[in-house]
């Protein structure tokens, strides 16, 4: 039986849960978002990425209605939320800094907003449990949120904004207190919770890993703009721009003239040099200035030139950066460019097969490369 | 609604309370004396329409201002009460920054302890402690039993009420105002830029003078503000342990007003008072501001 | 681990001594037998037993604890109120002015302050009495109590209150369900220092008391103009016994609080998950 894919952004019948149409937001004369359209899909797991003061904030803020848009208009499940205060939507935030009551034990944080909506005592108190045991904190229920330790408050928050079952749950760097280990954990876990409550998240992140771990798609930010939207491996393996290459991961771009050449471009970069060659469906228009992505996992290095390589360029080691599982060759080519090739450390290391000042080839499939405007 | 109601009400209360009154004190300070009930006229009428705002504006002047210019009384005051204010000030920070030097370099489990021993007296009665003074510096008390005692003197010495008792009282008073701000900036301070100093070739006195004390500049300045603002208007301190010869302008308001019900020029030298505490408030403000930034 | 040095240690001294000895002199007269205040004729506790047979001493006292309380709680009131909207209550007209009126009062002489309130009340024909103290107190005490409240406001972690609005609180319930819990010790803090305040404060009420509410400091002081007076060492000792009681122990319990959310957030974090 073949699996379905979750992707209702291909669906044209699909109705998106969140609207964001030509939503521009000042402060003063800065520009956080500049005439922003944008869809979100119910279930989706959506993460904004970017560097800090890119906007994202901004976009979850107006989402929460801590923030009013300028201009444009905002939907959420087709109701425009216009003059609607934070306390009257069906959207729950999980803040950067928990901002658990500290006055109050974890049970009753979790409670909190389960009382403002006069439930009865007995139903808020099975749905307390029900979300700590979801989080683990069954034990830790009676502690004040001093008393419990980063990862557990972190739940805490977490429980607290699921607790009202949200349309849509926001989340602003959620696990960017925690430590790199706890983090790696955390980020399965929160992906756990959100198929089992079927909640669309929205993710604030500025660490691409995350955004890439977590999220169903991905929308990279740049001063107030959305750059690319896409799945993680579609923003990793066919970036649009330079920009999203380069935030992406570690990558080589080679800039020169592009010219038409079977299904793609053959591209000069240096002169006197063989061009290298790149397939590709994109058109580049009238413009031949071009630039060459290529990831330094797809370079492959060799003492000797390979035979039947659509690319291959002779170099000089001048670095190596051994990182235990892999290591990274600086390779300066003809032409005074440096090209970082990855490789795989398989075998122990001294039976390592390349040293400093070693002459060796570097070469790619014309599928690896992508080529950009530049 | 509920945003109107939070600011209007502290607002309304400040505005009444707090800036009508300064109004009217200017409004009298332009008024003359008269032996009525109140004791100034012109007092607004109403109910004479317009032609009684008008004789109301007509009577006021600024006759009350130039009798303060004649009358060598006040303006003595005014400069005997800066005078005072300002060697206070000075003796504070003398008597002040060692504390504060010795309390910011203390070892960590004594601060919160030397700490409370100078806030401690921030809460006890002001009246007392002025008061408390007077049994030490009168010609029985104890200051000069002790001099006796020791043959320092064979006289008692006349302290209490003079100036000399006065500076005392300012001093020990406001102490914990030069204090406080001072161990905050030294606080602050980062021992090894002592070290690097003495490392660079300064000795200890010198690396003191020239780290030390320009880092604590800000301190230094906040402090003296803090003395010297509140002992200028200072009313309780000269009358309980300045004599009759020590001026100051407080106590010449408070027996204008009390003593010889003069009220329109109790209020001009209110005005003027103001007039000149608004320079170092400003001053003052100004310091704060240039800390705040420095502090991001 | 850093020990005082000769120096220090001699400053910290010399300093401490100037700073107490006039109140512990103070109170050891207070238990003097003689009449002659600075004649030690032996151990007696007979000024305190005058004192609380002196019924003018006694009016005052309860005139002034009658209005230190009210004036206080008014001033926390009001002076919370003004915090809240300094810190977060925006942009509105006649900000500055507003801010100006909060600061003004802190460096104002009290002459001139007492003086401006006495005016006023004439001018608007209230007698002098418990009433007009009341006012005149509260008006400066709102002040300290706002500067006190917004500092902590300042510091206060804003996404507390986003928090409560997004989980379905009105901004009214925002402030009584999160924001006034955490700010408490604040509030309280500012209740106290506008309480003694109100207790020691001589000149402003000498303005605004009228013949029928005469307060302790009013009293005090004008014993105390014709000389040092044993009764008077008492009823100081008294109130210096108080404050002294009340600060050391309140800065032991704050320290005690500290050091066992310390421990317990160590704890927390030893057991993580």
């Amino acid at each position: 039986m073949a699996q379905t894919v979750f992707a209702p952004w291909l669906d044209a019948d699909e109705k998106p849960l969140i609207q964001f149409k030509n939503v521009t937001k000042r402060f003063g004369d800065f520009v956080a978002i500049d005439n922003l359209t944008q869809d979100i899909y119910a279930k989706e797991f959506f993460a904004l990425l970017g560097p800090s003061g890119c906007g994202k904030t901004t976009m979850m803020r107006m989402l929460g209605g801590f923030e009013t848009p300028t201009e444009g208009q905002i939907l959420i499940a087709g109701q425009d939320m216009k003059g609607v205060p934070p306390n009257k939507r069906a959207v729950n935030m999980m803040f950067q800094s928990y901002a658990l009551f500290p006055h109050l034990s974890v049970f009753e944080n979790i409670a909190f907003g389960l009382k403002r909506e006069g439930k009865p005592k007995p139903e808020i108190e099975a749905r307390v449990e029900e979300m700590l045991r979801l989080t683990r904190l069954t034990k830790f229920a009676k502690r004040k949120p001093h008393q419990i330790s980063g990862g557990q408050r972190q739940r805490v928050a977490l429980a607290r904004s699921l607790a009202k079952a949200p349309k849509l749950l926001l989340l602003d760097e959620p696990l960017g207190a925690l430590d790199k280990k706890l983090r790696q954990d955390t980020q399965f876990e929160l992906m756990d919770i959100q198929e089992k409550t079927g909640t669309t998240f929205v993710i604030v992140t500025h660490d691409q890993e995350e955004a890439m771990t977590v999220a169903s798609r991905v929308a990279v930010m740049d001063e107030g703009e959305i750059i690319q939207v896409a799945t993680p491996a579609d923003i990793y393996e066919r970036p649009n721009s330079i920009y999203v290459a380069d935030f992406i991961g570690d990558v080589n771009i080679l800039h020169g003239h592009a010219t038409r050449a079977d299904d793609g471009y053959d591209i000069a970069y240096a002169e006197g040099k063989a061009p290298l060659h790149a397939k590709t469906s994109n058109d580049l228009g009238a413009s031949a200035k071009c630039a060459l992505a290529i990831r330094p996992e797809k370079v492959s290095i060799t003492a000797k030139k390979p035979a039947k390589v659509t690319n291959a360029i002779k170099g000089k080691i001048i670095d190596i950066a051994y990182l235990g599982n892999l290591s990274t060759y600086h390779v300066e080519i003809e032409g005074g460019h440096m090209i970082k090739a990855q490789t795989a450390n398989t075998t122990r290391l001294e039976r390592r097969s390349f040293t400093w000042e070693d002459t060796v080839w570097l070469s790619w499939t014309d599928t690896a490369a992508i080529v950009l405007e530049g | 609604m509920r945003r109107f109601t939070l600011i209007a009400v502290p607002y309304v209360w400040l505005l009444v309370l707090f800036l009508v009154p300064f109004i009217i004190v200017f409004k009298i300070s332009l008024s003359d004396t008269a032996l009525a009930i109140p004791p100034y006229t012109p007092t607004l009428d109403f109910s004479s329409g317009w032609e009684g705002i008008r004789n109301f504006f007509a009577g006021l002047d600024f006759e009350n201002f130039k009798f303060l210019t004649t009358d060598d009384l006040y303006w003595k005051a005014y400069l005997s009460s800066l005078q005072i204010a300002a060697i206070s000030t000075v003796l504070s920070l003398l008597v002040g920054y060692p504390i504060a030097y010795g309390m910011a370099q203390a070892p960590d489990e004594w601060r919160p302890t030397l700490m409370m021993l100078i806030i401690l007296p921030f809460w006890t009665s002001f009246l007392i402690r002025v008061y408390s003074w007077m049994g030490i510096l009168s010609n029985e008390g104890f200051l000069n039993q002790f001099l006796l005692w020791t043959g320092i003197i064979s006289e008692p010495l006349l302290i209490l009420n003079t100036n000399t008792a006065v500076y005392i009282g300012i001093v020990y008073t406001y102490l914990p105002f030069m204090i406080l701000p001072i161990y905050a900036a030294l606080e602050k301070l980062d021992i090894s830029l002592l070290e690097a100093a003495e490392d660079l070739g300064c000795s200890r006195l010198t690396a003191f003078w020239l780290i030390t004390i320009p880092l604590s500049k800000q301190g230094i300045i906040a402090g003296c503000f803090l003395v010297f603002i509140p002992a200028l208007g200072e009313f309780v301190i000269p009358s309980l342990l300045g004599g009759s010869q020590t001026l100051m302008i407080g106590k010449v308001l408070f027996e204008e007003f009390f003593s010889n019900r003069d009220w329109p020029v109790a209020s001009a030298v209110a005005v003027i008072l103001l007039l000149i505490l608004i320079i170092p408030i400003v001053l003052f403000q100004r310091n704060e501001q240039k800390q705040r930034e420095a502090e991001g | 681990m850093r020990r005082f040095s000769w120096f220090n240690a001699t400053s910290l001294t010399i300093g401490f001594l100037f700073l107490y000895l006039p109140m512990v002199i103070l109170i050891i007269y207070s238990f003097n037998e003689s009449k002659l205040v600075t004649v030690w004729a032996g151990f007696s506790t007979k000024w305190y037993g005058e004192l609380f047979q002196n019924q003018a001493f006694l009016d005052a006292a309860w005139v002034t604890v009658k209005v230190a309380v009210l004036s206080s709680t008014i001033a926390s009131v009001l002076g919370t109120m003004a915090a809240y909207v300094l810190v977060r209550g925006g942009r509105f007209r006649g900000r500055t002015l507003f801010s100006g009126m909060i600061y003004a009062p802190l460096v104002m002489p009290e002459v001139i302050t007492g003086l401006s309130l006495l005016l006023l009340f004439i001018g608007i024909g209230l007698d002098r009495g418990v009433l007009t103290i009341v006012l005149a107190h509260t008006t400066f005490s709102m002040c300290y109590v706002s500067v006190v409240v917004s500092s902590r406001l300042v510091s206060f972690d804003r996404s507390l209150e986003e928090a409560a609005l997004d989980l379905g609180c009105s901004p009214f319930e925002a402030f009584r369900l999160v924001t006034l819990p955490i700010i408490a010790p604040a509030v309280i803090s500012g209740w106290l220092l506008a309480f003694t305040l109100s207790l020691d404060d001589l000149v402003i009420a000498s303005f605004t008391a009228g013949p029928s509410s005469t307060t302790l400091p009013i009293k005090i002081f004008s014993a105390v103009r014709l000389g040092v007076s044993p009764e008077i060492n008492a009823l100081s000792t008294i109130m210096i016994s108080i404050v002294t009681v009340g600060v050391i122990s309140a800065s032991l319990l704050s320290k005690r609080a500290l050091v066992r959310q310390k421990r317990e957030e160590r704890a927390a974090e030893q057991t993580a998950d």
